[in-house]
């Protein structure tokens, strides 16, 4: 496990779209651009760091009130213009350190700005548009929430800086009344606690797991190799049902959320019943 | 008893707060029309925390209740807060987004089912951790897909508040109610000031706590549809007329432009007093 370095989204952006600033009128912390993409035009969003962001609380990274709206407009931007069209891919590159922790934040209820978000990011998966998240870094809790769990298919790469997660691990410990180390223990025998996107993957969560040597230097040759892998996951998100049933329908999800499998048979029986 | 609504007494009041979640889930039914799915009885537990040496529950701390309420079909969801502080696990989260996915169905086949969420949580249980997170990320994609066919109520009645995760599908809600008793927020203070410091949050600062989360501030900035009081007769008629409002026109979530604009107008050199936050969204109108 790495320390967030906020970089990867602004690589990643860069290298798909060869763009990395802001739509006129957005905050410096979300990136927005139309790029090729196979043989589509996709909409690429990212969340970076902005030192000098309006709202202190987001000035590493944070997913915050401005980052929540600002990718709500953006994503419905595309819903509002594809209408009566080909629905256009939506491509989330996430790399967010979480959700700002701050009194602001709270008091101008940043659950709704988050909410937003995941809103826009839904209503474009239920419209028929493919959302792909494509996780290059840090996934954690309310900012991954905000962008990119919506998505019909996620992506992560299969590396040490990569990281999907409910809290930090200090936080963690701290809540759960455990320390670091016997959190690392427990996370060995119990996948959902794990910090490793490899213990994540078990999980049935993701579409694919990719290498790539250096996330944060990738090769021209490995950039088109993820291209492919969008591609594919964007052809595969077309032919499939809207809602998230893929990742409960996993061969690992079978394994791994049996119990949740169990819950659904159980509860549908019992629906039924007068 | 007979209710005088928001006339009765405070003597009189049935408190709703002091009912635990299958009593409060039945409240709200239409009298004799409900009854519980995969219920204590069925045993479906969390198979992750006897792995950590925690004692399961036998719903999971989530109580589904399916029946009628204003005359029409309705399911509701009820979290225990008394059970690991309502967090959401695997097993809690399926209970829910199964529920709510039933009901979508229903719709779909013509039978008008609204969905009830009783919202007592911290958010994601972290013995689940990312299982927690999941299935309230696929919690919110039901809300999403059944709130185009019929309303999803959440009501937070107290004590615990909703908090972390699921404070966003509380924000997918068609309607939010709340007691003088309820919280509502993405961050407890307490997280606040563990990340950032007691200057940007002192959590021992009850007036404030309650200033910026309480559910008086969250319906006075627009943030909420119904403040009630403690009184399970006033909280069953919120209930019920929402029900029978049906689907909003535009949903709160959906209202981004408005909001941007609303951040966009916020000074934000200095932190607020929640009193004159309070008159800004108040009279910026929605």
């Amino acid at each position: 496990m790495s320390e967030y370095s906020g970089v990867r989204g602004t690589v990643w952006f860069r290298a798909f779209t060869g763009h990395a600033s802001p739509m006129i009128g957005d905050p410096k912390s979300v990136l927005t651009r139309d790029a090729p993409l196979g043989s589509d035009h996709a909409r690429f969003l990212c969340v970076v760091p902005d030192p000098y962001a309006r709202f202190p609380c987001v000035r590493h990274g944070e997913v915050g009130l401005e980052e929540g709206y600002t990718l709500a407009a953006r994503v419905r931007e595309v819903i509002e213009h594809d209408k009566n069209t080909i629905k256009r891919p939506i491509i989330a590159i996430v790399d967010v350190k979480s959700q700002a922790y701050g009194r602001r934040e709270e008091t101008a209820a940043i659950f709704l700005a988050a909410a937003a978000a995941a809103d826009a990011y839904g209503s474009a998966r239920l419209a028929g548009h493919p959302v792909i998240a494509l996780v290059v870094g840090h996934a954690l809790s309310g900012a991954f929430l905000t962008h990119g769990y919506q998505a019909n298919r996620i992506l992560a790469f299969d590396d040490d800086g990569v990281m999907i997660h409910a809290m930090h691990k200090e936080a963690a410990a701290r809540v759960t009344r455990r320390s670091v180390d016997e959190l690392d223990k427990l996370a060995k025998q119990i996948a959902p606690m794990s910090y490793d996107i490899r213990d994540y993957a078990k999980l049935g969560l993701l579409y694919k797991l990719l290498r790539v040597e250096n996330p944060e230097e990738p090769s021209q040759q490995e950039i088109r190799s993820v291209q492919g892998e969008l591609v594919g996951a964007i052809a595969d998100a077309r032919t499939s049902p809207v809602d998230l049933r893929n990742r409960l329908e996993s061969k690992e999800a079978r394994e791994m959320r049996k119990a949740s499998i169990l819950v659904r048979t159980k509860l549908e029986a019992q629906w039924l019943e007068n | 008893m007979s209710n005088n609504g928001h006339g009765a007494s405070f003597i009189n009041r049935q408190s709703f707060i002091e009912l635990d979640a299958r009593e409060r889930a039945t409240a709200l039914f239409d009298p004799r029309t409900s009854r519980e799915l995969l219920g204590p009885f069925d045993r479906v537990e969390s198979p992750w925390l006897p792995m950590q040496g925690i004692t399961p529950q036998a719903d999971d701390g989530c109580v589904v209740m399916k029946g009628k309420i204003a005359g029409q079909a309705a399911v509701v969801v009820a979290l225990e807060g008394a059970f690991q502080g309502g967090s959401m696990g695997e097993v809690s989260g399926e209970k829910m987004t199964a529920a709510l996915d039933l009901a979508c169905a229903d719709n779909e086949k013509g039978i008008p089912t609204s969905a009830v969420i009783l919202l007592e949580t911290g958010g994601v249980r972290l013995q689940e951790a990312n299982l927690g997170l999941a299935a309230i990320a696929e919690l919110m994609a039901s809300i999403l897909a059944l709130r185009k066919h019929a309303p999803v109520i959440c009501l937070m009645a107290g004590t615990v508040g909703c908090f972390g995760g699921m404070s966003l599908a509380a924000g997918l809600a068609s309607y939010i109610v709340m007691t003088r008793e309820a919280r509502l927020g993405m961050n407890g203070p307490e997280v606040i000031e563990q990340e950032n410091g007691v200057e940007e949050f002192d959590s021992s600062d009850r007036a404030l706590v309650w200033a910026i989360h309480g559910g008086e501030q969250r319906y006075a900035t627009c943030l909420a549809d119904a403040l009630v009081d403690d009184d399970t007769p006033q909280v069953a008629d919120a209930i019920r007329s929402f029900v029978s409002k049906g689907v909003p026109p535009v949903h709160r979530s959906s209202q981004g432009v408005l909001y941007r604009n609303r951040i966009d107008a916020l000074h934000t050199s200095q932190q607020w007093d929640p009193k004159e936050f309070r008159a800004l969204w108040t009279t910026t109108g929605s």
